[in-house]
């Protein structure tokens, strides 16, 4: 880029053209009829918060009353995003402390609880904190109470590519959801699978019923937008337009983000192995090796994952959830012990 | 920003601090802070504040690094609306496109103060003054640091003063857009000049700072948010409640542009060759203007035409009739915007005399 020497003139506000041609077509595939019938209105944003913000402003403003429900737990910034945009929210059940795994029950029973025409938050892959994702059945099921309740869908994308190694598979629950011909919000970002955190770079997509509206819809994102920023950010757009669009790095693109997530899968692996070797007690670990992403529920309680800092100098939040990316094949037994402790030791 | 040719342009030492970045393998991309790169901001706060600033030698000052001078402007906004007890802001008229929805969506009441007298095409400052007197104490003030956008006409030092005074005296906040700094005159300082009276008199004021013309960083959207604090200590808490509003709205800001800076601030020799070119790009729309005020006048076109001249900055108020411009649209393709304001910017010594010609025409053919 360096070497071109483009210059530095505003983008449009909805951002980069090619940027924004390539992130609609990774998320839903090039081909896919929503794509070419111009269903889809996508703007550049600040990677998924911005994203997100902007798509809540747009909720507001065009579903005003709306209530966006919001899985229990999520990403510590949802509430955040929702409160400063001025759009009501609530839960729905979603981890499972019993399993370790998905409430699957209260899931839909919250869900069908709520009013008709409610905004439902979805993590595409790679639930944040959980780990915990739904199987291709379970996101069937969601869609099909969706479609009932006649609610939105809206995808919060964080991690496509990251969370199984593969673009495609990640984006598996979007794509089900589009092939349904269902109205959808999908908030993108590459701050971790392209690894370009500081550069904010993400985008807001909404897929409608014609293209009509999705013109329409995205010329009112761009009415939220510059009253926030005027224009995104170009250094990060053209880095993603570049990687995309040069089939060689393209490949080497996917062939990194195999190796990242492969590295994790081993460590999952590798963590389970060890707590099944110390842990004599038949405790069944596998929650370890199902869930999925850069994150574990531990299922540690709050007292407990105080003393994974305090006595075992084990980083994590409170709510029980590790980070995988920050741990390495040779601390595995260490960590293992510290869990095993604090598990059994620590009420 | 447009060279002589028509092409956009970007600074040499902006192209040098890339190479450096790059260069520089130590680099990484992981998130920033809430608030942005703190050498930016400590070199941000310097830049407008200046070296010897009371406020910052007191720990008073507060900055974040923002999206541009629109970003820094919506959190201000945003901040004021969750914390300012008059949540109202004056803004003058006219003023950016932009203004009053960065502020309607932030969460503030927007009124407006006099600015521009169309019979003089320069500064309406009683009829600013009685507006600023006769607005509810404590309410906040949009300002204009230099190079007002969209008339070109800013405030002399003693009128500023009279402005500082009725702000002061009613416990009103200043709120600073400062745009074009270093660009309007071509010096840093004497762009400075009105924030810095503001300032240094002890009284609090946000300050929105963009490096989109003077460093030409447009599309890489940097600029930073300063606010001048009674106190350190509310300084500090400031700090806290500016990350409590960037957080949900973009989580931390964009790396590339601001280091761009941060490097061009940080280091001498590139600070220096900035304010040569800066000077350069400054002193070049000056040219541009005595280029069109001179045509005008070899050419005998009727009225006065010295506000081209006294106008500062990268836009002129020409005083032209909505249907005068429409003329000059169709017969001439000259565009311009229906208020009547030309953009100094985007002409060149090659241009000057068809746009004089087509203000002639308009002028003298009765439109």
């Amino acid at each position: 880029m360096l070497e071109k020497g483009e210059n530095k003139e505003y983008l449009p506000i909805e951002g980069l053209a090619a940027f924004n041609k390539a992130t609609a077509e990774l998320l839903l595939g090039a081909d896919n009829p929503v794509i070419k019938e111009g269903r889809i209105a996508t703007v550049q944003g600040l990677s998924g918060t911005g994203s997100l913000r902007l798509a809540a402003a747009f909720i507001q403003r065009y579903l005003p009353g709306v209530k966006v429900l919001i899985s229990s737990p999520t990403w510590g910034n949802h509430k955040n995003i929702l409160n400063d945009a001025g759009v009501p929210w609530s839960e729905y059940r979603y981890f499972d402390p019993k399993t370790v795994g998905l409430d699957f029950d209260g899931m839909l029973a919250d869900m069908k609880d709520a009013p008709n025409g409610s905004i439902i938050l979805l993590h595409g892959c790679a639930h944040n904190p959980t780990g915990i994702d739904p199987t291709t059945e379970q996101w069937d099921i969601i869609a099909d109470v969706i479609q009932e309740k006649e609610h939105i869908a809206f995808f919060d994308v964080a991690y496509q590519g990251f969370a199984s190694g593969s673009l495609d598979e990640d984006a598996n629950s979007v794509r089900r959801f589009a092939a349904r011909g269902m109205e959808l919000f999908v908030a993108q970002s590459y701050s971790k699978n392209l690894g370009l955190y500081a550069e904010r770079i993400g985008a807001t997509n909404v897929i409608t019923t014609s293209p009509e509206l999705a013109l329409r819809i995205k010329s009112q994102l761009k009415r939220l937008a510059r009253p926030m920023y005027s224009n995104p950010p170009v250094h990060g757009a053209r880095i993603v337009a570049n990687v995309v669009g040069d089939p060689a790095l393209f490949d080497e693109w996917r062939a990194e983000m195999q190796l990242m997530a492969g590295r994790i899968k081993q460590v999952r692996q590798k963590l389970y192995d060890e707590l099944v070797a110390k842990d004599k007690s038949g405790k069944d670990w596998s929650f370890i090796l199902k869930q999925i992403g850069m994150f574990s529920f531990t299922g540690l309680s709050q007292s407990q994952s105080e003393n994974m800092t305090n006595k075992w100098h084990v980083y994590m939040t409170k709510d029980g959830r590790i980070s995988l990316a920050g741990l390495s094949s040779a601390k595995c037994g260490y960590l293992a012990d510290a869990i095993i402790d604090s598990y059994y030791n620590v009420q | 920003m447009w060279l002589q040719e028509g092409k956009p342009y970007v600074l040499k030492v902006v192209r040098e601090a890339e190479q450096r970045l790059i260069r520089d393998g130590s680099r990484n991309k992981e998130y920033l802070s809430i608030t942005g790169i703190p050498a930016f901001n400590k070199l941000s706060a310097k830049l407008i504040l200046g070296e010897d600033s009371p406020a910052i030698h007191e720990k008073r000052v507060c900055t974040a690094q923002c999206l541009s001078g629109t970003g820094s402007l919506r959190v201000g906004a945003e901040f004021l609306a969750k914390h300012y007890p008059q949540k109202v802001i004056y803004i003058p008229t006219p003023t950016w496109g932009n203004h009053p929805k960065v502020f309607t969506l932030g969460g503030l009441q927007v009124k407006s103060y006099r600015y521009y007298d169309p019979k003089t095409r320069g500064l309406d400052y009683e009829g600013l003054l009685d507006d600023l007197r006769a607005a509810p104490s404590d309410a906040v003030v949009l300002l204009h640091a230099c190079a007002h956008n969209p008339t070109g006409v800013d405030p002399t030092r003693e009128q500023w003063e009279g402005i500082r005074q009725i702000i002061r005296s009613k416990n009103m906040l200043p709120f600073f857009d400062s745009a074009y700094q270093g660009f309007a005159s071509g010096s840093l300082d004497e762009d400075a000049h009105a924030v810095r009276l503001f300032a240094a008199d002890g009284g609090e004021c946000l300050i929105a700072q963009s490096y989109a013309k003077n460093m030409g960083l447009y599309g890489e959207r940097v600029g930073a948010l300063s606010i001048v604090c009674a106190s350190e200590s509310v300084a500090t808490r400031v700090d806290s409640q500016l990350k409590l509003v960037i957080r949900p709205m973009y989580s931390n800001p964009p790396i590339h542009g601001a280091a761009i800076v941060a490097t061009v601030l940080g280091d001498r020799g590139l600070y220096q060759e900035w304010t040569v070119e800066l000077k350069a790009m400054a002193d070049r729309i000056i040219r541009m203007r005595h280029l069109l005020y001179e045509a005008l006048r070899a050419r005998g076109t009727p009225g006065n035409w010295e506000h081209i001249i006294k106008q500062i900055g990268m836009f002129t108020f020409t005083g032209l009739t909505k249907e005068q411009v429409n003329f000059m649209t169709k017969e001439y393709h000259v565009y311009m915007t229906s208020d009547g304001r030309i953009s100094m910017a985007g002409l060149s010594s090659r241009t000057v005399p068809h746009l004089a010609n087509a203000i002639h025409a308009a002028v003298t053919k009765r439109v």
